[in-house]
């Protein structure tokens, strides 16, 4: 089975983020960049997949610039057999990104598209909901495990208080989060292995977002603690504090 | 590809915490699960040709490597000769040779990581060596002691230097030593003995009496008499890789003495916001940076096939000096808690220590600075 990722090149969690001139994008300068997290666990739930069925292939996609091959790399080094990177200019606009991969995905066809559940970064758990959507495909959401047979896919997600096991036709769309998809890290074989599989780059025709970012605001700075004493004599003042100035209690 | 193998190594090692090496350490056990996995990733073939499994990379990659073991925790004393020992074979071997034994070496079914050189009356003074290896007919009958023979228990193949002319009867002392591939695991009972080393450190090191151990032609490496010149084509590379684990230990270092000294309040502040404290954690990590200097510039002349004999070495004296610098600040740093054990830093200040003496000591480089690269009159 042909299954392929939507992945995305997000800041490393550890950086830390500056906002750029204009205040409207992060300044990128100085930023680690990796493939972002919960696409990590797709990717692994699509080797996993792959393994289990013996057969098929796993193409990793992104839409983004021409930095976005070293994301495919990784990718790649995990496993993956191929990748395609949509070239353009990617914005904060959900609905574009999933206009752009739209297109990509019904060119190829595949019976699963795999996704994390949210970007790192923007957080914004769009893209793949969209997707499915403009495929008219269904989609299961934060899916922590899913299995493949007979043209379906059983998913399994974790909800408030306990466990909802939804059952799909494919074709279908999953978004997946932190679950049984522990990702696998990049050996030295497979990082080498991954310098000669194919990587396509396929320029595309971006559509117009009716979205704009209008600032980024960095969290306001936390102001100095402060010791209020030592030992059980602290505990009354700190009381007093916790009720009269933070008023908490 | 540099970042990501870093970021690849760190990710393997941040498997193999603290814990997991201070149980090793404290049982004096080989560092198996993590060596294995290790092998299983390919990073010990780095350095072995892609046409024998390999992933023919050059001594930059194998640096990062080594590095970032040490700089995790981590000893890469443990397994590091099973990345370089196999150079003399790769260098001198004959194709058979290289057939025979690199594919396994590569997927680490071979392990080669023993390389007996050094004796008990031939320490830095290789050509004082007495092993001696007599050639009858199709084979070498070899007796002689060896000492500090590294992970001898943890080898299958082991390549061993002896003389085949004895000292007397050669032009140049260079001259009469051969190289052989031992196969461990066709040694008869009684034709080598093995004698473990109690050491400070976790460190598999050995004594060997070789008694008329017999060894077929076909296991000797290139020319009789040449085995000195290409023991030493080996040296740069060994001295620039384990520059890095040095560089690796400095940094680990000072990761830790920067995290602890941070978080360590006393008197109502951090004590890193102390001069006292942080000057020398700050000093440290200048040296380690400067040795890193000269090891990259070491790996570049290595790359390009120039001459680094004089690199090679420097790098080696400053990384071990700056790591053990460090390993100094990282015990002052921590007080009384360097010296538990739970905090790994009393581990890593014995390990740290090993490389002011081996694989070659300080006072060696400086006589080799001095002389050959200096000109001055010979100091020993």
């Amino acid at each position: 089975m042909e299954i392929l990722v939507c992945v995305k090149r997000v800041p490393d969690t550890e950086t830390r983020i500056r906002i750029g001139d204009g205040g409207r994008s992060i300044d990128p300068s100085g930023v680690k960049y990796v493939l972002s997290p919960y696409d990590e666990f797709a990717v692994e739930a699509a080797l996993r997949t792959k393994e289990g069925l013996g057969e098929g292939e796993v193409t990793v996609t992104t839409f983004g610039d021409d930095a976005s091959q070293e994301t495919l790399r990784s990718a790649l080094a995990m496993g993956a057999n191929r990748a395609v990177l949509l070239e353009g200019a990617a914005t904060m606009d959900g609905l574009t990104t999933a206009k752009v991969l739209a297109t990509e995905i019904e060119e190829m066809d595949p019976p699963l598209v795999l996704l994390g559940m949210k970007a790192a970064d923007a957080d914004q758990q769009q893209v793949g909901p969209m997707l499915a959507t403009l495929l008219g495909r269904p989609c299961a959401t934060a899916v922590a495990e899913f299995e493949v047979a007979d043209g379906k896919v059983v998913c399994r997600r974790e909800v408030e208080g306990g466990t909802e096991v939804l059952e799909l036709d494919l074709p279908a769309v999953i978004t997946v989060t932190k679950g049984a998809y522990e990702p696998r890290y990049a050996s030295l074989k497979g990082i080498m292995a991954a310098k000669r599989k194919p990587l396509e780059k396929k320029p595309v025709d971006v559509p117009e977002s009716a979205l704009v970012v209008e600032a980024l605001e960095p969290p306001p700075e936390k102001a100095a603690g402060r010791i209020v004493g030592e030992g059980p004599d602290a505990v009354a003042e700190l009381v007093r504090l916790l009720r009269e100035e933070a008023r908490v209690l | 590809m540099e970042a990501q193998l870093r970021d690849a190594v760190r990710e393997l090692c941040s498997r193999y915490p603290n814990d997991y090496w201070q149980r090793v350490d404290r049982t004096r056990s080989y560092p198996d699960a993590f060596v294995a996995e290790l092998t299983e990733a390919g990073y010990l073939a780095c350095l072995i040709p892609e046409e024998y499994g390999g992933s023919g990379l050059g001594i930059r990659e194998a640096c990062i490597i080594l590095e970032e073991i040490n700089r995790s925790g981590g000893n890469a004393a443990a397994c590091h000769a099973q990345m370089y020992t196999m150079g003399t074979l790769l260098r001198y071997g004959s194709d058979d040779q290289k057939a025979r034994y690199l594919p396994g070496i590569a997927d680490g079914t071979l392990r080669l990581q023993a390389f007996a050189v050094t004796e008990p009356d031939a320490g830095s003074d290789t050509t004082a060596i007495s092993t001696f290896a007599h050639r009858q007919g199709d084979k070498y009958v070899v007796s002689g002691k060896k000492i500090f023979i590294s992970r001898v228990q943890h080898s299958d193949l082991m390549i061993l230097l002896a003389r085949t002319t004895p000292l007397e009867e050669v032009e140049k002392k260079t001259k009469g030593m051969s190289v052989f591939v031992v196969d461990l695991r066709d040694v008869p009972e009684n034709r080598m003995e093995v004698r473990p080393i109690e050491a400070m450190i976790n460190h598999e090191t050995n004594e060997l009496f070789l008694d008329e151990l017999e060894i077929p032609v076909e296991n000797r490496i290139g020319e009789e008499g040449e085995g000195f010149r290409y023991i030493l084509g080996g040296m740069n590379a060994e001295r620039i890789l384990l520059a890095s684990e040095s560089v690796g230990d400095g940094l680990y270092f000072t990761d830790r003495a920067k995290q602890y000294a941070g978080e360590r309040v006393v008197f109502g502040r951090p004590i890193g916001a102390n001069q006292g404290v942080q000057f020398p954690i700050a000093k440290a990590y200048v040296g380690i940076r400067g040795a890193a200097a000269m090891r990259d510039e070491a790996v570049r002349r290595y790359d390009r096939g120039e001459a680094c004999g004089a690199e090679a070495n420097m790098a080696k004296l400053l990384a071990a000096e700056a790591a053990w610098d460090a390993a100094n600040v990282a015990m002052d740093a921590f007080g009384g808690y360097g010296f538990a054990e739970e905090y790994g830093i009393e581990r890593k200040f014995r390990e740290a220590r090993l490389y002011m003496v081996a694989p070659i000591s300080n006072n060696m480089v400086l006589s080799y600075i001095g002389q050959h690269v200096l000109g001055m009159p010979r100091s020993f």
